[in-house]
């Protein structure tokens, strides 16, 4: 199962390389919504109580996990119109890779590239929206674990949804209710490693964790029952 | 069965509307006001019975796909999406009524309150099992994916529920708590609204699992149909095509 | 090798397939014809594993296809060349066959002598499919077979859209094929090159089987 996942990730990710989508197309994508929540949120709004923070600066968390869930959409459905061409899912099935292999494989490449993309967008948030930095390792930590989550749940229902000709609306119907929970905790995370006090930050991390361990089991379980065409 | 009607949905529905009839009764009329919360109690009466029914009937979806999933049964495929639609349909009966009783009782239309926003995921959640049910694909995938989709949704639930919940308890929140004093009457018209939305969820099922019954069997005699007339493609060439 | 009796595969609930009856021996080279929209290519996924058994009894190789199980067995054993071509077109010639080697459990070392008898070596190697002409597309997908070693070959109208070359090296392939002991099923309009190869022609006309012929000896009739 391992050397089927790390088969499929190589793969999607020398594909990734090959045409530069994610870099070319999805981070594009991704500073834009930065932006347009900028131009949506009047920088001049001051917070009372925090500070003299701006009100972006104190939205700057939740703002930069908005994006990297909508990010996240086109890379899942990228990542699976990818095998509908073609014909490659009935490749896959003649080549008899594990399913669950195939699952670790897919949301793994995703992880990766969502990483990196948050890399530039995260930075992209500080410089936008001003906000402070209280604790590193517990960001670096709620922004791998975070990722972790949306990716294997996303997984799951990105291949619910392959193979459908509406398979670009399908996707965000089912995803986004289901990692809203991610999207909770790692807001709040987010805000305790950036504001400040720490207390809750590491129990809400403690969570994502929870959820990502959990939806990568669901994925393995599940991947065979949905690839099985008959 | 042509009509989707029978003795079992006469009873049940005669049931439902007395049921319903006395409920409101008991719960406008003859209950007292509670302690503390005065008349808005008299919403719990219809509010709990829906969303009881509601997670009955999510509850039923996840059985029948796990029994579709082990048994291939076109009843029990049948059966969770039928559950799924009125699970739906009673948790959008909830938030629309909540909604606009909260507005004259408390004063806004929405309250960022666990239970609520839970709630209101969990139903974009089961409009989303929904539009899985709906997807151009072959009947046997569509019914797979939904049913895998029907199990997982559950620890969504869950999940959902205890993330909120965690997320609001940190703030203070005007809840709806079912930790008020009821006794007597009060408990007894609640208890009554519960037996009366059973008997109407039970009867809206039951005529939605047979609606989509008929659906199935419809599909099978085309599916009859369009056998013969392939066949008959292939009658006709041996016919007309060479004989040597 | 193939044993189908009264087979209905139904594709989005249209019977495709309509009662099949088919048996293929060992070597044999099973040619299709049919006009379009016969069934002949749900046939072949049929016999690939791909397509579900709806109706009626069939083995493939000894497995049974009603079972989930078994038809995954018939996957692995199985190849099938049809108009898509099972390859990712933003990936290399040589990166898509290691690739799909691995997935197969071939060993990947067997790539390159595979790619230089299908003239796919040198310069072809490390360009991207999608920059390919549609023979070499073919050939591509055909090494990805060839890496498989699958006992029976399905074609699905192999020579469309080739030249002369093209075909000429399709024919080429089936034969090598079957002489190291594989058993093929074409189906194909292009009935004079075709009957040059088979062994026995079947005629599919509206999801069932309607008549059968040896090889290049037309006017037999073997039902």
């Amino acid at each position: 199962m391992f050397r089927d996942a790390w088969l499929m990730a190589s793969k999607d990710l020398r594909i990734e390389w090959a045409t530069r989508v994610g870099m070319g197309q999805i981070l594009p994508f991704g500073g834009l919504v930065l932006i347009l929540f900028g131009l949506a949120i009047s920088p001049d709004l001051a917070v009372a109580g925090s500070d003299g923070r701006s009100l972006l600066a104190q939205a700057a968390p939740g703002l930069f996990w908005i994006t990297v869930l909508l990010a996240s959409l086109l890379a899942l459905g990228r990542s699976f119109a990818v095998e509908s061409a073609d014909g490659n899912l009935d490749a896959l099935k003649m080549a008899g890779l594990d399913p669950a292999g195939i699952f670790l494989g897919k949301s793994a490449a995703v992880a990766i590239q969502l990483l990196a993309l948050q890399v530039v967008l995260g930075l992209g948030a500080f410089v936008l929206y001003g906000p402070p930095l209280t604790d590193l390792v517990l960001l670096l930590v709620v922004v791998i674990l975070a990722t972790l989550g949306i990716t294997a749940a996303g997984t799951v229902y990105a291949a619910v949804a392959s193979g459908l000709r509406v398979r670009d609306t399908m996707v965000p119907l089912l995803v986004l209710p289901v990692v809203a929970p991610v999207l909770l905790a790692a807001t709040k995370a987010t805000e305790a490693a950036v504001f400040g006090p720490l207390e809750n930050g590491w129990s809400w991390a403690m969570l994502l964790g929870v959820f990502a361990l959990l939806y990568a089991g669901v994925g393995m379980l599940a991947f065979g029952p949905i690839m099985e065409e008959s | 069965m042509t009509s989707t009607s029978s003795k079992a949905t006469y009873v049940i529905g005669w049931a439902a509307i007395v049921a319903l009839a006395s409920s409101l009764l008991f719960a406008l009329v003859l209950s007292p006001p509670e302690v503390s919360m005065g008349d808005s109690v008299r919403l719990l009466y219809l509010h709990l019975p829906t969303i009881a029914v509601s997670y009955l009937g999510y509850g039923i979806t996840f059985l029948g796909s796990v029994i579709y999933l082990r048994n291939q049964s076109v009843f029990w495929d049948l059966l969770a999406g039928a559950a799924a639609e009125i699970g739906v349909l009673f948790t959008a009966f909830v938030l629309i009524t909540g909604s606009i009783w909260g507005k004259p009782t408390w004063g806004t239309y929405w309250e960022w309150d666990p239970r609520l926003t839970a709630t209101t995921v969990m139903f974009i959640m089961y409009l989303g099992y929904l539009a899985i049910r709906r997807m151009d694909l072959p009947q046997e995938v569509r019914s797979r994916r939904a049913a895998v989709i029907g199990i997982i949704a559950i620890a969504n639930l869950i999940i959902v529920r205890y993330s909120v919940q965690w997320w609001r308890g940190l703030h203070q929140g005007q809840t709806l708590g079912v930790d008020t004093q009821l006794d007597g009457l009060m408990l007894f018209s609640l208890f009554l609204s519960v037996v009366a939305f059973l008997f109407l969820g039970a009867w809206l099922l039951i005529h939605r699992f047979r609606v989509a019954w008929l659906e199935r069997q419809v599909e099978d005699m085309r599916l009859a149909r369009a056998l013969n007339e392939r066949r008959g493609e292939a009658g006709d060439a041996t016919l007309g095509g060479a004989v040597s | 090798m193939v044993n189908l009796s009264g087979a209905i595969s139904l594709i989005g609930g249209f019977p495709a397939l309509a009662g099949v009856d088919l048996t293929v021996a060992d070597g044999e080279i099973v040619v299709l014809r049919g006009p379009n929209g016969a069934g002949k290519s749900t046939l072949l996924r049929l016999c690939a594993g791909l397509a579900h058994l709806n109706g009626g009894t069939g083995t493939i190789l000894g497995h049974d296809l009603s079972s989930r199980e078994q038809r995954r067995r018939i996957r692995r054993e199985t190849g099938l060349l049809a108009h898509q071509t099972f390859l990712y077109d933003e990936l290399t010639v040589e990166d898509n066959l290691i690739f799909w080697a691995r997935a197969n459990r071939a060993d990947p070392s067997t790539v390159e002598p595979i790619l230089d008898r299908l003239d796919l070596g040198g310069r072809l190697r490390t360009v991207k499919i999608s920059a390919l002409s549609a023979g070499q597309r073919r050939r591509a997908s055909v090494a990805v077979m060839v890496c498989r070693r699958p006992k029976l070959w399905l074609l699905d109208e192999p020579h469309a859209g080739l030249d002369q070359t093209g075909r000429d090296f399709i024919d080429d392939i089936v034969r090598h094929a079957v002489r190291f002991g594989a058993t093929v099923i074409i189906a194909s309009h292009d009935h004079e090159r075709v009957s040059n190869l088979a062994t026995r022609t079947v005629h599919l006309v509206g999801g069932m089987v309607t008549g059968a012929e040896d090889g290049r000896e037309e006017g037999q009739n073997v039902s």
